[in-house]
């Protein structure tokens, strides 16, 4: 097989896998977006999946080197500039300039 | 309503444009057509997937292996489809891309950020979604064409999608105000971290669920 049209087949099998794991909830369980089980799961779903979303992006820091620090200061001080201003765009950016400041440097 | 998006949705610019120039970069070295960069950004529209085809392709992965690898690693999504199956609307073209866009920063920001009133919902999460697609197709192709030349230092930005999602768990905990879905996706995290450190996504989400699930049929016995 030509080196391109390996690569075209391997994008259309990577789209459909991935449109698939996207699509099969809606098609499956459309039908049942009134059920008791259905209307909880999404109450409580949101929360957890940004839970876990924020310590798998922090999963590969190595809290027991200095390095960690960085990061430890940079989510403290995003953490209390959104409480204090309630502000999400101001919290990132103050949060995020801060950790490039602190690692480039 | 385009400024209201363009600020909701400026935090994962920052994120998806430098991670979009780090695939380009990589994907510049296995000697394709710099456009296929953009395609598979227009296509597959997935960040973890398209790290992963960077080592299938030069290895020359077969195609089962491609799906099945694929599958696995976007599985997540099926939960979060399931949580959001009423938000989404009427099925129509715009419901179909919205579900196809649904990666991890479009589900979050879509489950917790507040609708201005007197807006179209589906039109509101469409707008999103398709700026997002943007920011992404713009990096990847950014860093295939250019991304060695990039004399500004990057490194660090990616820590807005860090930033993005502690402020999106204070934002729904000032939704829920319960304690119980934090302390259930904590829990099983770190023990996922531990002993399946590799299939920490999935595992830590199936386990939450589980527990949460198995948490609502013992109250719901104990309530009669």
């Amino acid at each position: 097989m030509d080196k391109n049209t390996y690569l075209i087949l391997f994008i259309v099998v990577m789209t459909i896998a991935t449109v698939t794991t996207r699509l099969l909830p809606f098609v499956i369980f459309q039908k049942q977006s009134n059920h008791p089980m259905v209307i909880y799961l999404a109450k409580y779903t949101p929360p957890m999946i940004m839970s876990i979303l924020v310590l798998y992006v922090l999963k590969n820091v190595d809290f027991v080197s200095t390095s960690s620090l960085n990061t430890l200061f940079a989510i403290f001080v995003t953490v209390v500039t959104h409480i204090w201003k309630k502000n999400s765009l101001l919290s990132i950016f103050t949060g995020t300039f801060l950790y490039m400041y602190l690692i480039q440097h | 309503m385009i400024r209201a998006i363009l600020k909701e949705t400026t935090p994962i610019m920052f994120g998806y444009i430098p991670m979009g120039m780090t695939f380009g970069l990589l994907f510049q070295d296995l000697g394709y057509p710099w456009y296929f960069a953009s395609v598979m950004a227009i296509f597959i529209f997935a960040g973890a997937a398209q790290f992963m085809a960077i080592g299938l392709l030069s290895a020359g992965a077969g195609l089962t292996e491609v799906f099945i690898s694929t599958f696995m690693l976007n599985s997540r999504h099926i939960f979060y489809g399931l949580s959001i199956l009423n938000k989404y609307g009427k099925w129509g073209l715009r419901k179909l891309y919205l579900i196809f866009g649904l990666t991890d920063e479009t589900y979050s920001l879509v489950t917790t950020i507040k609708i201005p009133s007197k807006v179209n919902e589906q039109e509101y999460y469409l707008y999103i979604t398709l700026f997002n697609q943007s920011y992404w197709v713009l990096g990847c192709t950014i860093g295939v064409l250019i991304g060695g030349l990039v004399n500004f230092n990057t490194e660090g930005m990616d820590f807005a999608l860090t930033a993005l999602f502690i402020v999106l768990v204070i934002e729904q905990w000032k939704n829920i105000k319960e304690i119980l879905p934090f302390v259930i996706a904590t829990t099983s995290s770190i023990f996922v971290l531990y002993f399946f450190k590799d299939q920490m996504l999935i595992g830590s989400i199936l386990l939450s669920i589980s527990v949460l699930l198995i948490i609502r049929s013992i109250k719901s016995k104990s309530y009669g």
